[in-house]
């Protein structure tokens, strides 16, 4: 087998391995916490025999390693349960809410990445310079800010001090695109000013580090205007670690959306998810944190595999 | 040696901050939770930041708030060092078998991101002050693990770690004695970064109404009581998260500072 096809594979086994280890602590995290199921549903007042029935019907009186194995396998066939609190079929509840959220972090995305580039890009370019501390001292300041925060910095200057948008982002199904665009401007905004900051960094750190190379001198030398320096040959040399660090924070998106769903009251998955840690619904919990972590882990190991990928000493082995 | 405006500014806003947490109940000029005036006035001489949906003092509110948003977070930065930097220098002193279980459960957490594991746990546990310092404390400390284990296996190797080794000490001494105290200086810039991180997690979680319950308040359950009165065009209703803000900002000069310090210090030495 080709030695890069191997390390991929080890990823994605590893990755998967991994997936496998996190449902089991989601499922023990929950089972295991003081608390019962039966009687979060019946509340306090239930009878003895009431709680004894349900935990038969939910199969609570099963050990917890057949529980696990049940859930595990009813999961990876589509079936994530019921709601406690409505008894709505999960897997239902969740798809709509999925989409709204991939609406969202892929519109947050498709602005951030290219924009951290060029941010990127023009800050090496102009190293030490006005440009670059300007876009350093912007950038620094939104990374120490928590989502929430700079949210409502957001909503107050582009709501109260520059009327352009509504407080709030809602989408319904019947919606066109545009109108859907138009409604999630502002988490967009703050989704993208969150995330960027740090794939930025990278970027021009990605490209400083590659500037010092003896070929960049070579370039100079042979009379490229900066930017040409920078397009042709710093940029084409940092993809690696500049693409590795995009995914990364695609994946930091995924936290991202469920603080600023819950500002605007998105109706998403992660306003779906907060809800239900507070109504105590563990099925839901259990179900939507799974697919969080996946998400997160997919992307992680999409990093990684993109890293190996792009790595010419692994490509081209002796 | 001369100190630099952005950490002098670092500096004295972070006491401020720490003046006003440990001084709130002689500082804040009406009680946390007493409707004090009208709804939404604004701000005046009596109240200097206005008043909240409900009437009360936001500037009194902002202060007490002050004092368990730092109080928890300095509790649960303490947690995550003290269990942090004590597995992750065993790690680094055991090595074999022992560093690897720690390392691949270390690994396991920091796979999730933090927050859905916090919110994962906090559907079964009751919510109150303890059981978020600890949620907050463990989850943070994964990271201390890391860091300290990487500064420790890197002074594991040195010289008179070997020599105390020889002389029959103890693992203990050898953490507590010979391995902390060289190790301190990277891990004193870490407790600002760490500090940090716990104040916007308990921050976003009181937000997110999973974090601290009324009748406490917090900032990040400021902002949430508060949203509504940005809709309504009141400045004052931002403070809660201009004051989680400039903490996080002025702590993270601090500890800019120290970093730089001690990297300069490692490369005084040739290190």
């Amino acid at each position: 087998m080709h030695p890069i096809l191997k390390l991929v594979v080890q990823r994605i086994a590893l990755g998967l391995a991994l997936l496998l280890a996190v449902s089991l602590v989601i499922f023990l995290g929950t089972e295991a916490l003081p608390g019962d199921t039966a009687q979060a549903i019946l509340g306090q007042s239930a009878t003895p025999e009431a709680l004894a029935n349900l935990r038969e019907k939910l199969g609570l009186n099963l050990p917890a390693h057949e529980r696990y194995l049940n859930w595990l396998w009813a999961a990876l066939h589509g079936d994530l349960g019921v709601a406690l609190t409505n008894g709505v079929d999960i897997a239902q509840s969740i798809g709509q809410r999925l989409g709204n959220t991939l609406f969202l972090a892929s519109c947050a995305a498709v602005i951030s990445v290219p924009l951290a580039i060029g941010l990127g890009l023009v800050a090496a370019r102009y190293n030490g310079r006005w440009p670059d501390k300007l876009i350093s001292g912007i950038t620094l300041t939104t990374i120490s800010l928590p989502e929430f925060v700079a949210a409502y910095f957001v909503i107050y200057l582009l709501t109260q001090v520059f009327p352009l948008f509504q407080p709030v982002a809602m989408v319904f199904p019947g919606m066109g695109f545009w109108e859907k665009l138009q409604a999630v401007a502002l988490p967009v905004i703050v989704l993208v000013m969150v995330v960027l900051a740090h794939m930025m960094r990278m970027t021009r750190a990605a490209i400083l580090n590659v500037m010092q190379s003896a070929y960049i001198e070579t370039a100079e030398l042979k009379g490229l205007s900066p930017m040409q320096v920078i397009w042709r040959h710093a940029l084409p040399n940092s993809i690696a670690p500049i693409l590795s660090v995009v995914i990364l924070n695609l994946a930091y998106l995924v936290v991202g959306v469920v603080v600023v769903e819950v500002v605007f009251s998105y109706n998403a998955l992660g306003q779906y998810l907060v809800d239900h840690v507070t109504k105590r619904d563990l099925p839901v919990v259990q179900a939507v944190g799974l697919i969080f972590a996946g998400v997160y882990i997919a992307l992680n190991i999409l990093a990684d595999v993109i890293s190996i990928v792009a790595n010419p000493r692994l490509r081209h082995p002796k | 040696m001369r100190l630099p405006f952005s950490a002098m500014l670092g500096i004295f806003l972070t006491g401020a901050f720490v003046f006003m947490a440990v001084f709130a109940q002689f500082l804040a000029p009406y009680p946390i939770d007493a409707a004090v005036g009208g709804v939404w006035e604004d701000p005046s001489a009596t109240h200097w930041l206005g008043t909240d949906t409900i009437g009360r003092d936001i500037f009194s509110r902002l202060i007490y708030g002050g004092q368990i948003t730092i109080f928890v977070a300095l509790a649960s930065s303490l947690l995550a060092f003290s269990t942090g930097a004590f597995f992750g220098f065993m790690a680094a002193v055991k090595g074999g078998w022992v560093d690897q279980v720690m390392s691949r459960i270390v690994d396991l957490v920091m796979a999730i991101p933090s927050l859905i594991v916090a919110l994962v746990i906090l559907s079964v546990l009751p919510l109150n002050l303890t059981v978020l310092i600890f949620v907050i404390g463990l989850l943070d400390s994964t990271r201390v693990f890391r860091l300290s284990r990487a500064v420790a296996m890197d002074i594991a190797v040195m010289d008179y770690v070997e020599a105390a080794k020889l002389r029959g000490e103890k693992q203990t001494w050898i953490i507590f004695r010979e391995i902390l105290p060289n190790a301190l200086s990277p891990l004193v810039a870490e407790f600002g970064l760490r500090f940090i991180f716990a104040v916007l997690f308990i921050s976003t979680l009181s937000f997110l109404g999973l974090g601290i319950q009324p009748p406490l308040a917090d900032w990040g359950g400021m902002v949430k009581e508060n949203k509504d009165g940005l809709i309504y065009g009141k400045a004052a209703a931002l403070m809660p998260a201009l004051a989680i803000a400039s903490l996080a900002i002025s702590v993270n000069l601090v500890a800019d500072w120290i970093l730089s310090r001690t990297t300069s210090l490692k490369g005084g030495r040739g290190a």
